[in-house]
């Protein structure tokens, strides 16, 4: 661990000020994830700006439209066990506690979590290549253990993925993230948050670097009822997502008005497929309607050995969610049994 | 008669030091004036050093030294000066020797400073630059070199003489199975990482506490590396947080604080990191093939038993892998080897029950699908093929309650219930299967010294350096010197983990209970004699003629059984004697005479229930029942906890634990705890423990056989076993993960 600098800002101007008077400005929040990479030298901030004192981003508040605006520094917990998520975004409280920790959940913000790290093996071993952590070095994942990693939207320069559970169901959700920066507020719909790999894997998400996530906005809830998050592991707790399946249906009848599917585990962000979501359009969900989704969301995808299992596995998943929602039967996540 | 605590359940003695954290581990002691090192790890696998620049670490103040192969203070020569007690034949690592990279991870330079804060931050510092030779990890690649070790590790028995003729019986017996099977390499992990708190007393003296299963073996690795006397080197540890055999050799994290500690003349400490602690011994990998031949009648008639291990290239890590294939069942043609190929990787370590759940896994996952290709069930397989004495080497058994042990296991879990045909049982969408599998350890007694002391205000110390890694030691040698002495619990104190203490090998090999409570009881027995000797002896004493048998010593009165108004007081005893206490050390050593003609082992027989959601290939273990023979049981609530906690470490076998190589970079790569799963609470259901009753006379005095490690053997293959009856899939490689799973199931 490298030595910093430390500042507790007392507002979030002051916050922005601080992120940005350094390139190595590093935001420290829950730090469930930061101060492990710290220890592994993989984070080397030499200024660590601890927002944990924000006053206002610690509050669920109605928007007004039926929504929910989340404060950044809302724990992983709050956001899962509040009555208003419970009841408007149970998808969103199903997959926060699908992931991590109780111990985790407790400490883990919701902005830390968007903005958390891959956990790709060679990300994490400063003794090894990683484009990532040392652009230009390479990406040893490619032909070695790559069991945990991406599927899709992959480039030869990296094929990590974004672990978050909770990001998952925001994708699915279209949530939207608040940020604070030196020009003022903008809102980044949370497809555009975090990016594809590309020729810039050090990059995970589009938020610029003098930038602050202050909320989380959730629209005007309508996947109360047909959802589930479905998530596959190497163990039944404590285990990142070799694929995960956010689904969700709005019904009319019996037929599909809208459909929303996101997957975990796959690729460098949550990944939709729109055009996959609109074949789901006015169909009575069944499972054969279902195997052409899945056939459509992953199209393109691509293993590299140790991960090839994943394109099976995905759909197969695919398939299965989409059954759990459609029967209103969402995965429980204590019951580790499939329904 | 008061109840005996041997056989009682009892509360852990150590239990509210543990939970209250009062209970010191060794990177906790501390000293005035400690300083802090941290260990620089290497980044390949194999090659040299071409330099290394310290002058920035240096620079950080508070740094103390960087020690490197460069400056390193001399050391012992000779590299039989590093082997310890339980070492494997060939040259042990040797931490900063020179500029040799021998495994990936390998420590390179140790930073200390004031504080372990400035050692970490300075060890970013160090530079160091490479020049890589080729490198090869995977065992694969490297079978077709493999080689029969010319020198066997001392107390590891080889692979049995063949008996008969395997190539042939098989050959024309009219059932075969033939299979290859693979387990994955796991690393220890134990809660508490490697440490060692190295406290200078001047004057060349050093008090260390290190993370060991056995102070001496610390203790006598340092005089022996460093030149030191004993009487200037004394271990103390009282507490290990786990080790489950990475504890056994000492680790050159003590290597490193010794040297730096005596170099700098001030007390060092050195922690290692959950990623360093996967650059240490590991269970080793293995490529097994078993082939069984049979008659119709299910009568095994060809065992054969192959094994291909990985070791390290300097050291030949051997441990007891096919011997149990050559032991378990009745046959007459029998041939097991055991073969080591090199690769780059450091030595493989003892693991819980080393070898025992790697052969096992092959043998009884073989065991079951030779049974299916008869048509017969597998616990009837193992019955119609019970050996009653060990044909492997021609000897009896001290004791052999398998039978039961299949009997009540087989009824504890409903096994009658079971359609033997796969995929025949399921409940909702899960698939349910049942399997089972043997289970068999040794059971030893090895030679060990205690020392009992009673004092005037009737209070018992018993003492030996053995060690207690969690396992509940401290709580079993005061029960079994209560007893002794017929004296509650709260009167006894049990010291361990001290190598001034009387001598006690490593605690390991599951023998602590049987030799360190023997070695208890007898010097406890000679201090009751002595003071039935001198209350006796007194002046006009009033049991002037009674006999030791007939005498009990309570509320500090040596009293007559017949009429306690008769008694004399411990005080008036000691007065007698001309003591203020009375001391005895005692060995107990197992009797060479049984040993020649017995074979002891532990056995047991386990029963798994999966449920299989077969489509997304998820596995749950939803049920174990485990029946155990090992012997008298000292403490059911202990050894229970021993042999659940035996399953869990079966269960991650099975299902979790896997050191991933990356063969390209020649480095296991999730060496976290977070990517190196063990299993979770959600991973872990009923596990349901019985203790068949088996009398032995002639593993210990105290017909004890130990319990440490028979819980992990047997799990894995039975998990699997239940796997096939879920799914009809058989893997013949773990651990089971989902990619494994799903897919079509094989012809069935």
């Amino acid at each position: 661990m490298n030595r910093f600098s430390y500042a507790r800002p007392g507002s979030v101007a002051d916050a922005v000020r601080e992120v940005g008077s350094s390139p190595a400005a590093k935001v420290l929040a829950g730090g469930t994830n930061l101060v492990d990479l710290m220890k592994y030298n993989v984070e080397r901030p030499a200024h660590l700006v601890d927002v944990t004192r924000l006053p206002g981003l610690k509050e669920i508040e109605e928007t007004g439209e039926g929504g929910l605006r989340i404060g950044a520094l809302v724990s992983n917990s709050d956001v899962a066990y509040d009555p208003r998520v419970q009841e408007r975004y149970p998808l969103l409280s199903s997959a926060i506690l699908a992931g991590a920790t109780a111990q985790l959940r407790n400490a883990a913000t919701t902005g830390g979590n968007l903005l958390q790290r891959t956990r790709c093996y060679y990300f994490y071993d400063a003794a090894t290549p990683c484009n990532k952590r040392a652009p230009g070095t390479g990406c040893p994942a490619k032909t070695g253990v790559n069991r945990i990693h991406a599927i899709l939207g992959t480039s030869e320069h990296c094929i990590a993925t974004h672990p978050s559970d909770m990001a998952v169901a925001m994708a699915a959700l279209e949530a939207v993230i608040h940020a604070s920066g030196p020009n003022g507020e903008r809102e980044i719909p949370i497809a555009e948050f975090h990016r594809l790999p590309g020729d810039t894997p050090e990059r995970d998400t589009n938020l610029g670097a003098d930038e602050v996530v202050t909320a989380v906005t959730l629209p005007t809830p309508r996947f109360a009822t047909n959802y589930t998050y479905l998530k596959l592991r190497d163990r039944l707790s404590y285990a990142f997502a070799l694929v995960s399946v956010a689904a969700a249906f709005d019904m009319e009848g019996g037929t599909v008005r809208e459909a929303r599917i996101a997957l975990g585990g796959v690729a460098h962000k949550p990944w939709r497929v729109p055009e996959a979501e609109a074949m789901l359009k006015g169909v009575v969900p069944e499972r054969g309607a279902f195997a052409m989704v899945a056939e459509r969301i992953l199209q393109g995808a691509q293993g590299y050995g140790g991960n090839s299992f994943k394109i099976e596995l995905a759909r197969l998943a695919i398939i299965r969610a989409l059954s759990q929602a459609a029967a209103g039967t969402p995965q429980s996540q204590t019951d580790k049994r499939i329904q | 008669m008061h109840e005996t605590h041997f056989g009682s359940p009892r509360n852990r003695v150590d239990g509210r030091l543990k939970v209250t954290g009062a209970a010191p581990y060794a990177g906790e002691f501390t000293a005035p004036d400690l300083a802090h090192g941290y260990v620089v790890s290497g980044a390949i696998a194999k090659g040299r050093i071409k330099s290394i620049d310290t002058k920035a670490a240096l620079a950080v103040p508070g740094v103390v030294q960087v020690f490197t192969h460069e400056n390193r203070p001399r050391t012992a020569f000779r590299s039989n000066a590093y082997q310890d007690e339980v070492a494997p034949p060939g040259k042990p690592f040797r931490a900063l020797y020179d500029e040799r990279i021998v495994y990936s991870g390998q420590p390179v330079a140790l930073v200390v400073a004031e504080d372990f804060e400035i050692a970490r931050y300075a060890a970013s510092l160090v530079q160091v630059t490479y020049e890589a030779e080729p490198h090869e990890t995977d065992l694969e690649k490297v079978r077709g070199k493999a080689y029969v070790p010319p020198v066997k590790r001392q107390g590891i028995s080889p692979p049995p003489k063949p008996r008969g003729d395997s190539e042939a019986a098989f050959g024309n017996s009219p059932v075969k199975m033939e299979a290859g099977y693979r387990i994955a390499i796991e690393h220890h992990n134990p809660m508490e990482p490697h440490a060692t708190t190295v406290v200078w007393e001047g004057d060349e003296r050093i008090t260390v506490h290190d993370k060991i299963q056995g102070a001496q073996n610390s203790q006598s690795y340092i005089t022996s590396v460093f030149g030191l006397p004993n009487s200037d080197v004394r271990v103390i540890s009282p507490f290990v947080g786990g080790a489950f055999g990475s504890g056994l050799r000492p680790q050159y994290q003590l290597f490193l604080a010794v040297m730096a500690a005596l170099e700098l003349k001030r007390s060092v400490r050195v922690v290692l990191t959950r990623d360093q602690m996967f650059t240490m011994g590991y269970r080793p990998d293995g490529l097994q093939e078993v082939a069984l031949g049979a008659n119709q009648d299910a009568s095994l008639q060809s065992i054969r038993h192959d094994l291909i291990a990985n070791t390290s290239t300097f050291e030949d890590y051997q441990e007891a892998t096919v011997n149990w294939s050559a032991m378990l069942y009745h046959c007459d043609n029998v041939t097991t080897t055991h073969k080591l190929a090199t690769t780059d990787l450091y030595t493989p370590a003892d693991m819980r029950a080393p070898g025992a759940p790697t052969g096992l896994f092959a043998m009884e996952s073989a065991m079951d699908e030779l049974a299916y290709k008869l048509g017969v069930d597998p616990v009837a397989l193992r019955l119609r093929n019970y050996a009653d004495i060990d044909e492997s080497t021609n000897k009896y058994h001290t004791s052999k309650e398998l039978r039961a042990a299949y009997q009540l296991g087989a009824e504890r879990f409903g096994w009658s219930k079971r359609n033997p045909k796969p995929r025949s049982m399921k409940e909702g969408r899960e698939l349910i299967g049942w399997g089972m599998a043997t289970g068999a350890w040794e059971a030893q007694m090895a030679q060990t010294s205690a020392r009992a002391t009673l004092t005037a205000d009737g209070r018992l110390e018993v003492a030996t350096a053995s060690a207690d890694i969690g396992t509940g030691t401290y709580t079993i040698l005061t029960q079994i010197a209560a007893d002794a002495l017929g004296l509650p619990m709260e009167r006894v104190t049990t010291k361990l983990g001290d190598s001034s203490l009387p001598k006690s090998p490593v605690e390991g090999g599951s023998w602590t209970a049987a030799s360190a409570g023997s070695a208890v009881e007898l010097a406890c027995h000679k201090v009751w004699e002595t003071l039935f000797k001198y209350a006796r002896g007194m002046d006009g004493s009033p049991l002037a003629n009674a006999d030791i048998d007939r005498v009990t010593f309570h509320d500090e009165r040596i009293a007559l059984v017949s009429d306690p108004s008769r008694y004399v007081t411990l005080n008036d005893a000691l007065k007698a004697g001309g003591v203020e206490k009375i001391e005895a050390e005692e060995t107990a050593a197992p009797s060479k005479l049984t040993q020649m003609r017995y074979n002891s082992f532990t056995h047991s027989a386990i029963f798994a229930e999966v449920r299989v959601d077969e489509e997304l290939g998820q596995v749950r273990v939803t049920r174990i029942v485990d029946a155990v023979a090992a012997g008298r049981i000292i403490n059911p609530k202990t050894a229970r906890s021993q042999i659940i906690g035996g399953v869990v470490f079966g269960i991650g076998m099975a299902m979790h634990e896997e050191s991933m190589a990356d063969h390209n970079l020649g480095r296991f790569m999730n060496h976290n705890l977070a990517e190196y799963h063990v299993p979770a609470n959600a991973d872990i259901h009923g596990i349901e423990v019985i203790f068949v009753e088996e009398h032995d006379t002639l593993t210990s005095p105290l017909g004890v056989k130990g319990l440490g490690e028979i819980g992990i053997v047997g799990t894995a293959a039975a998990i699997a076993n239940a796997v096939f009856h879920a799914t009809g899939k058989r893997i013949r490689e773990l651990p089971i993960t989902i990619d494994k799973v799903i897919g079509t199931p094989e012809a069935v």
